[in-house]
This record gives structure tokens, C-alpha cells and sequence, in this order.
């Protein structure tokens, strides 16, 4: 898929962005008061596109995360999925998740895994299947391993065939490569970019790489640890198909080094 | 992309070390019988402190109709108290995790029939329901139950964070999370539990048969011990602890057929 294409979609004046929030906060109550994770992100995030938020341990990423997931509910702001409420999003399986272990059941097969959402609420129409999409992640002939017998990255390439099956339309992945090693992690992202432009799903990527978020992303959000609430969404002038070589080049160099210097 | 090796497996590895894992241990028992044998006949020990190891050989094989039929009943009355003990303990695990009511008002009654001792309840029991097969049956129950209960409630709330928030992305059921997911979670746990009760229901039968049985391993060894009949005490006692063997070994070799997706580990244990 080329750079043209996804303009046109971009573009598309019928088209509901995937994700919008507006003024969200998170509050923690903890023993000494109440801790904000962040105040007032806005973010919206089109049909389709790629989005990476980028911040240090700690700075409520993950928790971000959840608030799209339907997993924690915000203490203000509204958040639109796919213009739903997350919950709603959730309950028609437009959302797919993958943790940042992999999760998965060790007493399922691979093939088993993926098909366990397809077991709790029936296969949607005209989806691929957990079959199918094993073989887009790149573990057809590995069906009947169970996850004690695969590697860290074939772990996580059965968790994101088992988030897709569902056929979701946003895509929400919380540090999936982090506990990875760095040829592994460089070699699934390279796939991750194939997978997206595959199934044309919208994706959420949660990472404290910055090469990892400007080699993925259309846009990245920075987010900061602690109270200051200081944050910016940078758009990467890089167009796809993206080459690995491009990590090299100097304006992917350039967006690091700036991405860098925000997270201060 | 397919390059990425997974972890070596480890089957193989553990039948080339299954033979070594038997000889070894067999040697140190053969080596103890011998010093054993030899010490008896060096020091002359009296046969009702410590027959030597091929007297009490010569008495399993000429005894061994006597020891069998005595082995009948202990083994019934722990396999049964094994199975209603285990049994009820799953079904209020069960049951504890669908109300925490039925937790609230249950469990303290549970903990309770854990601190008093089984020795201290047995010739309550024989004294209710006489010498038969119910006492003892009751007796092996109530050894088993306590640490069945807890490490099946245990197994049932090992699930992770990951794994909540997985079923709730999936909108799973209450029913689907306990049937898809916590029952699993919880059989590690159970099949731990299982294993220490397999002993456990074959000292509560003899016990019980101690109190008061007219037959069984447990009354065998009392009357051989009033007869100062050594070498049948001995004999007894190797036939009650092979038999628990057994049972020990058959939970396990179901245990490994019913987990054959687990790697090799063990499991903590509350009991």
C-alpha cells in the first residue's frame, strides 16, 4: 500500500474517526490523596491511522490504554471509539488488545488461542479465520504448539492473530515487543506495519522506544511522568511502505532526536 | 521471519535421565538393607527391636494371603474417603467462588474441622457408627477435604490482571471466565492437593482401623504389635506404605496426562 492510498482514506469525508477523546483524566486514589496519571488529553486519531504513545514507566500510558479499552473508566472527558462509547465498542468486538505479555492460555495450542474470542461470542461475518490468521503473523505450520514450546516474539505473534480475529477495526497494543530482544522487536515491527496495511485496521501502539514509535507511527503522542500534564502529538514525515533502512536516514533521525528532546 | 527458535524441548531430555533417576536411590536402599542385615547378625539385635530385612522378606511372602486380604479394606475405605473427601472439597471450592456469601458463612466451619485433630475425632466416629467401613471411610474424608478446599480456592483466584482484562475485552461471562479460565487455572493447584491426599487418606483408614476394625492394615498392625510379632509389623507396614505408593504414583500419571500442556514445574503448595 502506498502513501496515496491512505490520504484517500484520510480524506474520506464518510469516514468516523477511530478515535476521539477530548479533556481525559485519570485520578488514582492511593494513601496519600489523590495521584492524576494525566489531565486533559485530546486526541483524535482517523480510521485507519497508526498512533504511538510515547512516554517513560510510569507516565499512565498503559492506563491511557485502558481508558480506550473500556478497562478503567475516566474520572473526566469523553472518550469516542469509532463513534461509540468505549463500551459499546467493546461489547461489538471493534476493539482487539494485546498485552504486553502475551497472555495467552498455556493450556491451549496456539490455534486454540487464537480462536478464543470466536468461542465466547461466535465468529463475525466474513472474517478471516484463527487459521488464516496465523498465517498472516507468520506462524502457519505452528497450529498445534503449545505456547511453552514457542519463542517470546512467536508468543506475541499469537497474541496479535488472536486480538484480530475478531476483525476489529482499532487495534490496541500495550508494549507488545517490550521484553523483547532488539532484532526481534525490529523484525515485528517491520510485520506489524505489514499486518496494518493488511487488514486496514486503526492501531494504538504504547512504547517507551522512540525508535519504535517513529518507525511504526503516523503520529506520536508524548506523554510525561508525573502531574505536569505536559504533553504533544508530532506527526512523522515518513511516508510507507517503510523501509528498515530507514531508521538511517536523516529525517528519521531528525523526528527521533526531536521526540527525544521532548521527553526531556 | 520464521527464524526464531523456540525453546529446546525438554521430553526427551527427561527420558534419557528417568533410568539414572530410579538406580540411584535403589543402590542407597540396597546398601542400607545390607548394613542393616549385617548389623543385626554382627550385634545380635533382638528380632521384636529390629527384625533383619530377610525376616521380615520371609514373612511378606508367607503371610502375604493374610496381608492382602487385610490390604482390602484400608484400600477401599481410602480410595472412598479419597473420592467424597476430594469431591466435596471441589464442589465448595466451586461454590465458594460463585457466592462469597456461602465463603463468608462456610469456611470458618471449614477451618474449624482442620484444627481438631483427626486422631482426637476418630473414636468419636467409631463410636457413632461402629467398626464398619463408614468411620474410616469419614476418617480419610476429613484428612483429605482441608488442604483440597484451600489450594482449589487458591488455583481458582491465581488469575493474573492480563488474564481479567483479556476475558472482559472478549465480554465474557462470569460463567465462560470460571469455565474457560479459572477452572483450568485451578488444576495445577488440585492435582497438588490430590497428590498429598493420596497419603493422607490411607493414614486416616488406618487410624480409623486402629480405633476399632476387625480387619484391615491398621488393625493388623495393632494386633501384631500386642503379640510383639515384629517382623508382621514390619511387613504391614511395607504393604500400607507400597500400596500408598501406588496411589500416589497412579494421581500422578493422571495428573501428567490431564496437564500434558505444562511444562515441568512444581507448584506452590498451601496445605
Amino acid at each position: 500500500m502506498t502513501q496515496l492510498e491512505h490520504s484517500e482514506v484520510a480524506t474520506d469525508p464518510g469516514t468516523r474517526p477511530a478515535l476521539s477523546l477530548s479533556g481525559v483524566t485519570v485520578e488514582f486514589e492511593s494513601d496519600r490523596g489523590t495521584v492524576c496519571a494525566f489531565r486533559d488529553v485530546d486526541l483524535t486519531l482517523r480510521d485507519g491511522g497508526f498512533l504511538s504513545i510515547l512516554g517513560p514507566s510510569g507516565c499512565g500510558k498503559s492506563t491511557l490504554l485502558r481508558v480506550i479499552a473500556d478497562l478503567v473508566q475516566p474520572t473526566a472527558g469523553t472518550v469516542s471509539v469509532l463513534g461509540s462509547s468505549p463500551g459499546a465498542a467493546r461489547t461489538a468486538r471493534a476493539i482487539g488488545f494485546v498485552f504486553q505479555d502475551a497472555s495467552l492460555l498455556p493450556w491451549r495450542t496456539a490455534l486454540q488461542n487464537v480462536a478464543l474470542p470466536l468461542e465466547i461470542r461466535g465468529a463475525p461475518r466474513g472474517g478471516r479465520t484463527p487459521a488464516e490468521l496465523l498465517e498472516l503473523v507468520g506462524l502457519a505450520g505452528r497450529e498445534n504448539a503449545f505456547p511453552h514450546e514457542l519463542s517470546g516474539g512467536m508468543r506475541q505473534r499469537v497474541a496479535i492473530a488472536r486480538a484480530l480475529v475478531t476483525g476489529p477495526r482499532l487495534l490496541l497494543m500495550d508494549e507488545p515487543f517490550g521484553a523483547l530482544d532488539e532484532i526481534t522487536r525490529e523484525r515485528l515491527n517491520q510485520e506489524l506495519l505489514r499486518i496494518w496495511q493488511d487488514t486496514g485496521t486503526s492501531v494504538v501502539f504504547v512504547t517507551h522506544s522512540v525508535p519504535e514509535a517513529v518507525y511504526l507511527s503516523e503520529q506520536v503522542l508524548v506523554l510525561h511522568a508525573g502531574p505536569r500534564g505536559v504533553r504533544a502529538l508530532r506527526d512523522i514525515p515518513l511516508g510507507y511502505p517503510r523501509d528498515p533502512a530507514i531508521r538511517d536516514s536523516p529525517e528519521f533521525v531528525a523526528v527521533a532526536a526531536e521526540l527525544r528532546a521532548m521527553l526531556g | 521471519m520464521t527464524t526464531e527458535r523456540p525453546p529446546e524441548r525438554t521430553r526427551p531430555k527427561r527420558k534419557r535421565t528417568g533410568m539414572r533417576k530410579w538406580l540411584d536411590p535403589l543402590i542407597v536402599v540396597a546398601l542400607l538393607l545390607g548394613l542393616w542385615e549385617f548389623a543385626s547378625v554382627r550385634f545380635g539385635i533382638p528380632e521384636y527391636v529390629a527384625p533383619r530385612p530377610s525376616v521380615i522378606a520371609e514373612c511378606l511372602a508367607e503371610e502375604s494371603g493374610v496381608l492382602l486380604r487385610n490390604l482390602v479394606p484400608t484400600a477401599q475405605a481410602s480410595l472412598l474417603g479419597f473420592a467424597i473427601g476430594n469431591g466435596s472439597a471441589i464442589l465448595l471450592a466451586i461454590g465458594f467462588v460463585h457466592s462469597k456469601r456461602l465463603e463468608r458463612s462456610v469456611y470458618p466451619l471449614a477451618v474449624m474441622s482442620k484444627t481438631i485433630p483427626t486422631v482426637a475425632i476418630s473414636p468419636l466416629l467409631v463410636m457413632i457408627f461402629g467398626s464398619g467401613l463408614t468411620p474410616k471411610v469419614l476418617i480419610a474424608a476429613l484428612i483429605c477435604f482441608f488442604p483440597t478446599l484451600v489450594n482449589m480456592l487458591k488455583g481458582f483466584e491465581s488469575v493474573t490482571a492480563n488474564e481479567v482484562e483479556l476475558f472482559r475485552i472478549m465480554s465474557a461471562s462470569r460463567r465462560e471466565v470460571f469455565l474457560k479460565l479459572r477452572l483450568y487455572k485451578s488444576l495445577p493447584y488440585l492435582f497438588a492437593a490430590l497428590r498429598i491426599a493420596t497419603t493422607n487418606a490411607v493414614i486416616g483408614a488406618i487410624v480409623a482401623e486402629w480405633i476399632g476394625s476387625a480387619d484391615g492394615i491398621g488393625a493388623l498392625i495393632v494386633q501384631a504389635s500386642f503379640n510383639f510379632d515384629a517382623p508382621l509389623l514390619y511387613a504391614s507396614m511395607l504393604v500400607a506404605g507400597g500400596y500408598a505408593l501406588l496411589f500416589f504414583g497412579a494421581v500422578g500419571v493422571v495428573e501428567r496426562i490431564v496437564l500434558r500442556w505444562k511444562p515441568m514445574g512444581a507448584v506452590a503448595v498451601a496445605a
